[in-house]
């Protein structure tokens, strides 16, 4: 089936098949490969992208359901050379080690600020739940978003 | 000629990672990541089966499947003499199940196909006959005489005994037990877990027939010995094998072991001449891959009625699974568990330890265990708590007491392991500061005066990281030394080659401070190459918190190298002898006339330029080397966990968490602080949820995250910790490791704090994890323990 969507901001149309997962589209078919595949359960949440400005897992959307919608992935994050106050936040702070959570978590992180520009602790951890990190154990993921609230 | 010595320090101290813009930017590059033309997708078929004979294997409806290029069984691998490979203990692996499968989710055949999908379409259609066997679940009746025998494929092999080993004096210590005050007993299980790391295992391997060639990217901790072992396995000529370790989506110990779906790509390279990438699920991952601990433990620690601890005595049943593939130094089958006499000064100690074989997925060293001390410090720090609650002591109070002293290092433990140096005492009052620890005693009074549950857990460990002395530490005979190579461009720039392969780590920048310190060029200015074995010096990798004691000594000392060798140019270039130059990092100067100096861009420029050279001196400014250690290093660490129980549902809630560590000379506290972070999160996941458990029938219970249950932010408290600084003597830069201390020493930690709010119930002990309805069945007494 031909599918059309509008990743970053470019529409693309692709040939693929029904059951291909978005996940798969934008690692495999598109060359997007800063979203991560880490479970086959849907709980690790490494390949959180936006859907239409809602962070999900692609691994639990087919990427025929993307159709004529609009994915954001973390290669649009920064402005250029510029990073994203959130992506900063994650160096400033030490949010990340081996990189392989940090794409889906900048993505949640995100969108958590785009409702609530100023969350509490307990609301940064709420938001990353659905997300898991083996290296940082979190701490330095809240202040990060903390740095990113404090310097947008 | 200038100077710029006012950046105090150049190397040490906080300093941003170098990796993150990549993968900030989503640009990192994984091994899944890798794409090559014509490429070709590899899937494994796995058996269902915990133990049971293979009949008969069809694939004939695989291999009409469109888009399948190859389906290859154990039988075809036998013809290749591919079917079994060594493991890193000298015991060999099925790479495809030949005779008989001997855990569930064993390799029993691989489909190569134009894609993932399709890979795995042609799995459903391979058609296995099995004939069941029981199969031995229970580590416990895996030496009873009617046993099931797993290993038939090992002649002469008639029972699942795998090894016996001891260290330490029986009869000392059996004479020590018998006259002391004191003696107390606790049966201990550490149970299975898993590294679970967020990127699975996996590979590409592209062989070039005409060149003769593989290129090999892979997951992998150990690039190195890997191309070693795989020179070994498949009988290419290790010059033609170049491994590849890209960005590792973190390790924790899983990525040491060469697994059987690594060199399944490389045969289906062969077989199909295109490339083959093989990525695992997390599913296979979890039941397949590299486990970590499974030790069941009898303690027993002897002691005066006044607390002095006189020794400790233990004998453990060590479950391997179905193949022995622990990745320890060969001399050391039960890895570096000889140091569970821990931070005290005994008179005697002993273990006895049996490995056997069971029904499971092979493994038993990972997980940030630096070669099972995670069992060692688990064991010595829950029987000290044990000891102080017969005795009625302060947990604090008996390990104070009892504190090998600042003055006896090095110190010999009873069990032959020297210590290089430690003051435990200040790293304790620290922690205890930190904690406000009188005042959580007397909060914890108040609230079980109301029936509130709260618990204050301590645990004081000692490490041993670096292995290690090649007199006696080596895997499957490689010397566990690392090499370092350090080039300086004519504009001064620099590139260090490791050895070792940083997993998020942070080696990329920590390893650039490390010469910057020592060469006086600033660190952004110093690139860090490792994971490729065709342009790294050899070496063995990293895990065992190795790195920074072996690697890290490298750096510092070809760093040194370089230096000297810029000392004889700088010696010329002023026209005065060696002697008359004092080093000033970043520029050598006369004594005593600060106006004449040359900087090491300035003196790197002349390496490489025009006009002679000091006699005997070649030009460039590089060197190399290949350390050997000479001793482990021994980081310690107090730890002080504060849990809340909720009475009504066992609930356990970690409120508080004070993590001291000493790992000597800091490089960079940001990257510490981020590993102690990791590794107290590992603990809190040991301690209260992650357990890879099985049925009767050998069915695996924890093989998705659906079961198999990581912290997320909401099950962590916000990790508070502090320093002290004890320098390894013996070490060039006198730093220890401590990747590895917080997996180390936090699950005690959380276990002894647990125990310490269950005391109401007159609960000594119960094992991990401390999930809801364990803690619920121990308020009850009833504690079982978990197989």
């Amino acid at each position: 089936m031909r599918v059309t969507m509008i990743v970053n901001g470019v529409e693309v149309a692709r040939e693929i098949e029904g059951r291909l997962l978005l996940v798969h589209f934008l690692r495999d078919t598109l060359g997007l490969t800063g979203t991560h595949w880490g479970c086959d359960t849907s709980n690790c949440g490494t390949c959180v992208v936006w859907l239409d400005g809602e962070p999900v897992k692609s691994c639990t959307v087919l990427a025929a359901m993307a159709g004529g919608h609009e994915v954001r992935t973390v290669e649009d994050l920064a402005n250029g050379a510029e990073l994203d106050p959130v992506q900063e936040g994650f160096r400033q702070c030490h949010g990340l080690q081996c990189g392989f959570c940090t794409p889906g978590m900048l993505m949640t992180c995100r969108a958590l600020l785009d409702r609530n520009p100023d969350p509490s602790e307990e609301e940064i951890r709420e938001a990353i739940s659905g997300q898991i990190c083996r290296c940082t154990g979190y701490s330095t993921i809240v202040r990060s978003v903390k740095w990113a609230a404090a310097n947008s | 000629m200038t100077t710029t010595n006012d950046q105090k320090p150049i190397g040490y101290g906080r300093m941003l990672r170098k990796e993150d813009p990549r993968f900030l930017r989503g640009r990192g590059r994984y091994t899944d990541d890798v794409q090559l033309p014509g490429m070709l997708h590899l899937a494994i078929l796995r058996s269902p089966f915990a133990h049971a004979r293979i009949v008969s294997v069809d694939t004939s409806a695989a291999e009409a499947l469109p888009g399948v290029k190859a389906v290859v069984t154990g039988a075809k691998l036998a013809e290749l003499g591919l079917a079994w490979m060594p493991t890193l203990s000298n015991d060999v692996q099925a790479v495809l199940a030949t005779d008989k499968v001997r855990f569930q989710g064993q390799e029993v055949a691989f489909v190569v196909a134009e894609d993932r999908y399709q890979a795995r379409d042609a799995l459903e259609l391979i058609d296995v006959e099995y004939d069941v066997l029981d199969p031995v679940i229970d580590v416990r009746k895996a030496l009873a005489p009617d046993a099931p025998l797993i290993r038939d494929d090992l002649q002469g092999k008639t029972n699942n005994h795998v090894f016996d080993w001891e260290t330490g004096d029986a009869d000392e210590t059996e004479r020590v037990f018998a006259s002391a005050d004191v003696v107390v007993q606790q049966d201990i299980v550490y149970p299975r877990v898993h590294p679970a790391p967020m990127e699975t295992c996996g590979a590409v391997a592209d062989f070039d027939p005409v060149e003769g060639r593989l290129k090999l990217w892979s997951t992998t901790q150990a690039p190195h010995a890997h191309r070693t072992l795989y020179a070994i396995v498949a009988g290419l000529p290790e010059h033609k094998i170049q491994v590849i370790s890209p960005d590792l989506g973190g390790g924790f110990g899983n990525k040491v072991p060469i697994y059987p779906g690594y060199v399944c790509a490389i045969v289906g390279s062969i077989v199909t001449g295109k490339p083959v990438k093989w990525m695992e699920d997390r599913s296979e991952n979890l039941v397949s891959t590299g486990f970590a601990r499974d030790y069941i433990m009898r303690g027993e620690i002897a002691a005066t009625r006044d607390g002095r601890i006189l020794a400790i005595r233990t004998n453990v049943l060590a479950d391997h699974g179905a193949f022995n593939g622990t990745a320890a130094p060969v001399k050391y089958p039960a890895g570096f568990f000889g140091v569970f006499t821990g931070s005290y000064d005994l008179q005697a100690a002993y273990c006895k330890m049996t490995a056997v074989y069971t029904n499971k997925a092979p493994g038993g060293v990972a997980y940030a265990c630096s070669f099972r001390i995670t069992e060692a410090v688990y064991l010595v720090e829950r029987i000290v708590d044990c000891l102080a609650d017969e005795l009625g002591m302060d947990p604090a109070e008996l390990r104070l007491k009892n504190f090998i002293r600042p003055e006896q290092f090095p110190y010999t433990t009873k069990t032959g392991w020297v210590y290089d140096s430690g003051d435990y005492e200040p790293t304790m009052r620290l922690a205890m500061d930190l904690a406000g620890y009188g005042e959580l005693r007397r909060e914890q009074a108040e609230k079980r005066a109301r029936g509130e549950l709260m618990g204050i857990g301590i645990a004081f460990f000692t490490e041993a990281v670096g292995a290690g002395p090649r007199k006696d530490m080596d895997i499957l005979g490689l010397g566990m030394a690392d090499g370092c190579e350090l080039r300086v461009h004519p504009t001064g720039k620099a590139v260090v080659r490791l050895s070792v392969q940083t997993q998020g780590q942070g080696h990329e920048t920590t390893f650039a401070q490390i010469v910057a310190e020592e060469l006086g060029i600033p660190p952004d200015d110093i690139d860090v190459l490792h994971g490729d074995t065709d342009n790294t010096p050899f070496g063995l990798g990293t895990y065992g918190s190795r790195s920074t004691p072996v690697s890290g000594a490298a750096a510092a000392l070809v760093a040194r190298k370089v230096r000297d060798k810029a000392q004889l140019i700088a010696s010329a270039m002023l026209e005065v002898t060696v002697a008359d130059l004092e080093w000033i990092k970043g520029s050598f100067q006369v004594k005593g006339d600060p106006g004449r100096a040359v900087t090491i861009q300035e003196i790197a420029m002349r390496a490489h330029g025009a006009g002679d050279l000091p006699d005997g001196l070649e030009g460039a400014l590089e060197a190399q080397i290949c350390y050997n250690p000479s001793n482990l290093t021994y980081p310690h660490g107090a730890y002080i966990c504060v849990v809340d129980i909720d009475p009504g549902t066992a609930e356990v809630k970690v409120r508080r968490f004070i993590a001291v560590d000493d790992c000597g000379t800091r490089i960079n506290p940001m990257i510490i602080e981020g590993q102690v972070h990791g590794g107290l999160t590992d603990g809190v996941g040991m301690a209260l949820m992650e357990m890879i458990a099985f049925d009767e029938d050998g069915n695996c219970l924890g093989a998705s995250l659906m079961d198999y249950l990581i912290p997320t932010a909401l099950e962590v408290p916000d990790w508070e910790t502090g320093f002290t600084v004890t320098p390894s003597p013996h070490h060039p830069i006198g730093a220890k490791g401590v990747g590895e201390s917080a997996t180390v020493g936090s699950p005690p930690a959380i276990v002894n704090a647990v125990m310490d709010a269950l005391k109401p119930y007159g609960v000594r002990h119960a094992d991990m994890p401390l999930t809801p309805s364990r803690v619920w069945e121990a308020m009850r007494g009833r504690s079982t323990p978990p197989i």
